[in-house]
């Protein structure tokens, strides 16, 4: 990864996607100040290739930037805008402006199209939908947005006329499978910003006259927080592993099911360490442990991925587990 | 803190990667008729025999120079090499400890005259050594040995007792750390190591019993044992920072990883027919698999880590830890999906192998370092302590 972009994006982030600004958003304010900011960075265009206007990287060399999207708990769909548009641009179609949410389980009939629980479906622009033989993309503006259990999210339904304005795009690829990737190393990013917030404030809070990062209890607990977040962003590395934008589904299945068992153990540590405190809406701990569950739950859970992982290894037949476990382990 | 943001993705080289094939062409033939019980042993699995064929054909000491009868190769060679080893199950017990620390350590430490006499007959799969650190009163706490090495005209006189040694029985060294100056209340200072030939008058060696009925470690008494005086490896006084550097070899690699994955593709093979094939069990081959391939990943950074020239040892602490509860998972979530069903249908070998697995379990987490201490080094990585 190109050191250089990551900074810089880690800088924009740090001063412009602050808690203050996270929670106005998911509180019901326009994303749109925000986005433009994040638009003009260029950094939306990293994976689309540099014949079509943008930096040509691969999926590895961005880890660092989708990771940053989960590090700042960022209330838009930024990194999902950032394979979507390599996709968008590999398969022929120029990529909108605005941001594009992604979307899979959809049902079509008399209404329309109706796409339940869209991940970011509140705050994004665009949505792209995986249909059984192509992707639609469809305007958020054109959809009724309901919404659902996540603030962020909305269930979006796009009657007959809007649905007439779609654009096809031709693609065989899972839209899931990409979302999975995506919503990995994000998971990566919140699970290194919730152990750095718990390391420092169990070095800050003090009882019995002491920091409580003084008692044994916990510091095991935080040794263990911190090789669940280790790994967890191993296995997310593992999941951009690629040299084009298209992720491999036995990494991809690694990275989510690896770092959704992490969200629930870390944001559960977390929640320990911090005590009372850390339960409130006032203090910034919720931003990312929510994200946490959220993110868990967002493109399968473990247990999803797990069996599809199992399929995977099962279905191939004889021989050693190692030689699976060297092809999603072993780097690009 | 930084120690563990410093691990990331690594590369085994492509001229390291290409010795697996000769490897595996090697273990394929060697392996095809051994039991899954015999081959779940792992690495406390020994026979000479094998080890001295693995001399022969240039795959002892892989990472150690030439001019010692060494492979000349980087930590990624040997990498490859031991993995493939633990997941064929083959009988590695015998040379384990020379090649994984006793010859490095020697290398690093000792004097020509040392590293001539004892790495050769290592790399030959001729010399065997095992660790002596744990004493009665010394686990965890291993600061507080006690067994003394006092400085007499001939060399050094040695009197005391080690625990839980694995393999004295068929070694011919032991690497020990024992007190040549102070009291126990000296703590790290006064340690020193020493190579005891355990054939010499005064050694005694008494296996034990592990409750599988197993016998790998022993107690090895020690009483009037004359040393001549370049027993000494390394610097008087020196040991606890040695013993330091040593366990970041014994506590980083794969072996903290593999040591249930005979058992695994055992009831893998079991899970692929169709009799064995569950949604559950499909489920946990997954939920394991998830486990296994990230920290594979970590070991092979912290592995380039070694072949940097570094001493990863909190980098280490993690790795083994999070290994292995993934080891101790495997029996435990594999007899929960077994005895779900009738058992009947279960292959027998398969629940032999299960039935040995879950009883050296307990071990995985306490040889090379307790739990507790694993996370205590993680701690004060982290600034905690
Ligand atoms: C199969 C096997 C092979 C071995 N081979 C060798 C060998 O070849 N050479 C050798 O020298 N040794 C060997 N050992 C010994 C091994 O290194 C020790 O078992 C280990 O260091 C723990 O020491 P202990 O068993 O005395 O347990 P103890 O140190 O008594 O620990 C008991 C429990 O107390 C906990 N504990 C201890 N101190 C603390 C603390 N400060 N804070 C919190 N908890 C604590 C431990 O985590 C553990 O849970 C082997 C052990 C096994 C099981």
């Amino acid at each position: 990864m190109d050191d250089l972009l990551c900074k810089a994006l880690g800088q924009l982030l740090e001063d412009q996607c602050k808690p203050q600004l996270v929670r106005a958003i998911e509180g019901g304010e326009s994303p749109a100040e925000f986005w433009g900011l994040l638009e003009e960075s260029g950094f939306a265009d990293a994976l689309v290739g540099e014949e079509q206007g943008g930096a040509g990287l691969a999926l590895r060399d961005v880890f660092e930037l989708l990771e940053l999207c989960g590090t700042y708990a960022m209330p838009v769909p930024f990194a999902e805008t950032m394979v979507a548009r390599a996709l968008l641009a590999r398969a022929g179609a120029h990529p909108p402006t605005g941001s594009i949410a992604l979307a899979c389980g959809t049902a079509v009939d008399k209404a329309g199209l109706r796409c339940a629980h869209v991940s970011f479906g509140r705050v994004a622009d665009w949505a792209l939908i995986q249909r059984p033989t192509e992707w639609l993309l469809l305007s958020i503006a054109d959809a009724q947005a309901f919404p659902t259990i996540y603030p962020l999210d909305a269930t979006l339904v796009w009657g007959p006329s809007a649905l007439a304005a779609a654009r096809h795009v031709p693609a065989a690829l899972d839209v899931q499978v990409l979302q999975a990737c995506v919503t990995a190393a994000k998971l990566a990013g919140a699970l290194m910003s919730v152990f750095n917030r718990t390391l420092q404030y169990a070095n800050e809070r003090q009882q019995f006259g002491r920091p409580i990062g003084k008692f044994q209890a916990i510091q095991h607990q935080l040794s263990v927080l911190s090789e669940h977040a280790f790994a967890a962003r191993t296995a997310a590395q593992i999941g951009c592993q690629a040299s084009g934008c298209v992720p491999e589904i036995l990494r991809v299945a690694v990275a989510k099911a690896r770092t959704s068992e992490a969200a629930l153990e870390v944001a559960a540590l977390a929640h320990s360490i911090h005590g009372a405190i850390g339960f409130t809406e006032e203090f910034d701990l919720q931003l990312f442990t929510r994200r946490l569950h959220e993110w868990r739950q967002t493109a399968g859970s473990e247990g999803y991925w797990q069996s599809e992982l199992g399929k995977m290894l099962v279905n191939l037949g004889p021989g050693l587990t190692l030689d699976t476990v060297r092809a999603a382990s072993d780097p690009d | 803190m930084s120690a563990l943001n410093s691990l990331t993705l690594t590369a085994i080289p492509s001229e390291d990667e290409a010795l697996r094939v000769p490897i595996r062409e090697f273990l394929t033939q060697k392996m095809k008729d051994v039991p899954a019980c015999v081959r779940a042993r792992s690495w406390s699995g020994c026979d000479m025999n094998f080890s001295r064929e693995l001399g022969r054909r240039g795959w002892l000491g892989l990472t150690l120079p030439k001019e010692y009868g060494g492979g000349g190769r980087s930590p990624f060679a040997r990498y490859v090499l031991v993995e493939e080893l633990l997941n064929w199950g083959a009988p590695v017990g015998s040379h384990w400890v020379a090649d994984r620390q006793s010859a490095p350590l020697i290398l690093k430490y000792g004097t020509e005259a040392q590293k001539q006499f004892y790495i050769p007959p290592i790399c030959r799969g001729e010399s065997f050594f095992c660790i002596g650190m744990s004493e009665p009163n010394a686990g965890s706490d291993l600061a507080n040995v006690r067994t003394r090495a006092t400085k007499t005209e001939q060399g050094w006189l040695l009197n005391g007792q080690k625990i839980w040694t694995t393999n004295a029985h068929n070694c011919h060294y032991m690497i020990a750390l024992v007190r040549t100056s102070g009291t126990a209340d000296d703590r790290h200072r006064g340690l020193s190591q020493i190579i005891v030939d355990l054939n010499l008058p005064g050694v005694t060696v008494r296996p034990i019993r592990d409750q599988s009925g197993d016998v790998h470690f022993c107690e090895v008494f020690f009483e009037n044992v004359q040393l001549a005086s370049d027993a000494l490896i390394g610097a008087e006084g020196r040991g606890w920072e040695q013993v330091t550097a040593e366990l970041a070899f014994e506590r980083s690699g794969p072996e903290r990883l593999y040591s249930s994955i005979v058992l695994f593709d055992e009831w893998l093979a079991f899970i692929r027919s169709e009799p064995g094939n569950t949604p559950e069990s499909v489920r946990l081959a997954g939920r394991i698999l998830a486990q296994i391939a990230p920290l594979r990943a970590l070991c092979i950074a912290v592995t380039g880590k070694l072949a940097q020239g570094g001493s990863p040892v909190v980098e280490a602490a993690l790795v083994k830890d999070l290994g292995t509860a993934v080891e101790q998972l495997i029996p435990a979530a594999i007899a929960n999906d077994l005895y779900c069903r009738d058992t009947q249908a279960v292959p027998f070998e398969l629940l032999l192998t299960l039935n040995y697995v879950t009883q050296v379990a307990p071990c995985f987490s306490l040889r090379g370092g307790a739990r507790d201490i694993l996370r205590g080094m993680i701690a004060r990585g982290l600034g905690l302590r």
